[in-house]
């Protein structure tokens, strides 16, 4: 198992070509970031509350728990954007950590 | 007040039937909504590029999302329509919105809030697992982008949407290990006369159940949720909960749909200080309306989920009726006969609401059980025991006071998935019912903003 989600339809999107933590993965057109992380991956952000790595929780915008980031350190919700070729996707936090929880 | 400035927030059932409303009487609202695309949560729209049809998309509510979808296309041309922009905040007579970066200032003479709702949650141990998302999530996930939000999903909480979206990724080929309902069969039939206020839905949730038995998924009524299994590396690897008899069981899966039905999203009516109202039947706060939908401040609406959840066919009623009061308020000429008809469609509506809050309660006495060690908030990490000290140690009994001290409500979500769960927690230290506790206040941002923000002229 590679991936968290698993596509059951709408595979015949054109590819859209991106790059998460330095290597390059395909996306399909209008697939939320959310999507084209996580099927390719388990998780979007590692927590900065403890050791446990988050993959989204509501879709829906309110949670916020799906944030992801360009190289150029602008956040993004990974559930409300969508994909773009040329993207450059980190998904550790760029700003300063602090220690975790116990 | 021929020229009154008119917003309505939120591009869900209510909010297209209340501009359609309103444009039809003459009146060009600004319709401001968050989403890219209109139709809310529940006729959201698939994004450009996706091909499958209304049948496929909507199953059973087919027709009035494709209606919904087509009474906005007519519309959105001749309103001020602003997808994509967040309302954050408010003051009287303008509202606070920023869309992709840009900010600018919105001034209303009345506002209309149709702001829908989340999920209701209440935690179990292990719920901050990566593959844990909410009921309506998962349904986005499948309904938004055809994907599963796992390979193998377990279903967990209680209510409608629960056999709604278990059904629809049986439908779209996803694996579905178990549905697991908090609610004992016992309520459901107790509810029964209530729920037949509305027949055909009920008969519609009946079929639901049929099909998730035709296809042999595991259904387990009035279970006691335990455990979200899994460690922090791999995220979600099953369920362990207590069978309706009483036996210990789990369930291995890589995904958990979790949900208590819907809560109102109230923040923008709260910080307009709008009165607020505890609802018995479903145990939580709300705002408080007339009948019609006006808010204890003047020019301030509210319709649709955002004020009372009641679901999608009633706030497509509860929209139209929003819009006929508003007009009444300014001296506008409204039929009472379309105004009554509304009304009554509601009264019955609220009937089945109550039934279907009997049949799959509020599961407080969760909160109460709930271990000292299980995480409260999964945006910050803290726990039951945690805000149980805050109340023992500290006598924290009100759940804003609780907040400063614990963190329960202050992180990344705003509270929207742990104050619910926190106060009942809090209630339970303190001994006391939970509307005894208070609420959470709204605050501003209602949602975080950007620091790259560019101010623009209104």
């Amino acid at each position: 198992m590679n991936g968290r989600f698993v596509r059951l339809a709408e595979q015949g999107r054109p590819a859209v070509s991106l790059t998460v933590d330095g290597a390059p993965i395909q996306a399909l057109q209008g697939d939320t970031l959310m999507v084209a992380l996580l099927t390719h991956g388990t998780a979007l952000r590692q927590s900065e509350f403890d050791s446990g790595r988050r993959a989204g929780f509501c879709l829906m915008g309110a949670c916020q728990d799906c944030w992801v980031w360009t190289r150029a350190g602008e956040r993004l919700r990974a559930c409300s954007n969508e994909v773009r070729d040329g993207l450059d996707i980190v998904t550790t936090q760029p700003e300063a950590t602090w220690p975790l929880h116990g | 007040m021929a020229t009154a400035r008119v917003v309505i927030v939120g591009a869900g059932p209510a909010g297209v039937r209340c501009a359609e409303t309103l444009l039809a009487a003459g009146i060009k609202p600004i319709l401001i909504d968050e989403n890219r695309r209109d139709g809310g949560q529940i006729y959201r729209r698939q994004p450009e590029g996706f091909t499958r049809d209304y049948a496929t998309l909507y199953g059973r509510e087919a027709a009035k999302a494709q209606d919904l979808h087509q009474s906005f296309d007519r519309l959105r041309e001749a309103i001020d329509y602003r997808p994509d922009t967040l309302v954050w905040n408010l003051t009287p007579g303008q509202l606070c919105c920023v869309s992709q970066g840009r900010h600018r200032t919105v001034d209303y003479d009345a506002l209309i809030l149709c702001t829908g709702a989340t999920d209701r949650l209440m935690p179990i141990e292990g719920w901050h697992l990566a593959g844990t998302y909410s009921l309506g999530g998962a349904q986005i996930a499948l309904k938004n982008q055809a994907v599963s939000i796992g390979h193998r999903v377990v279903f967990m909480g209680s209510g409608p949407l629960l056999y709604l979206v278990a059904s629809q990724y049986v439908k779209a080929g996803a694996e579905v290990a178990a549905v697991l309902d908090t609610s004992p069969l016992s309520l459901r039939l107790k509810a029964l006369p209530k729920l037949l206020a509305r027949p055909g839905v009920l008969f519609t949730g009946i079929k639901l159940l049929a099909q998730l038995y035709r296809a042999k998924v595991a259904v387990h009524l009035g279970i006691k949720p335990l455990q979200v299994l899994g460690d922090a590396s791999q995220g979600v690897m099953g369920v362990r909960f207590t069978t309706g008899s009483g036996r210990t069981a789990t369930v291995q899966a890589d995904a958990v749909a979790l949900g208590y039905h819907l809560r109102p999203e109230t923040q923008l009516g709260d910080l307009a200080g709008c009165a607020m109202a505890f609802d018995q039947a479903s145990s939580q706060w709300w705002l408080a309306t007339d009948d019609a939908g006006r808010t204890s401040v003047k020019g301030v609406y509210a319709a649709g989920d955002g004020a009372k959840i009641r679901g999608a066919d009633a706030a497509e009623h509860a929209g139209r009726l929003v819009a006929l009061a508003l007009l009444e308020d300014l001296q506008q000429p409204v039929s009472s006969a379309l105004r009554d008809g509304h009304q009554q469609a509601l009264a019955v509506m609220d009937q089945f609401r109550l039934g279907l809050a009997q049949a799959f309660p509020w599961p407080s006495e969760q909160a109460k059980a709930l271990p000292d060690s299980a995480i409260v908030c999964r945006c910050e990490m803290i726990s039951a025991g945690e805000l149980r000290r805050t109340v023992n140690e500290k006598g924290a009994c009100e759940v804003n006071r609780a907040k400063a001290f614990s963190r329960v409500g202050m992180g990344r979500c705003q509270g929207r998935y742990c104050a619910h769960a926190g106060a009942e927690v809090i209630a339970a230290a303190a001994g006391v019912q939970v509307q005894e506790v208070g609420r959470q206040r709204g605050q501003a941002p209602v949602k975080p903003l950007s620091m790259l923000i560019e101010e623009v002229a209104p």
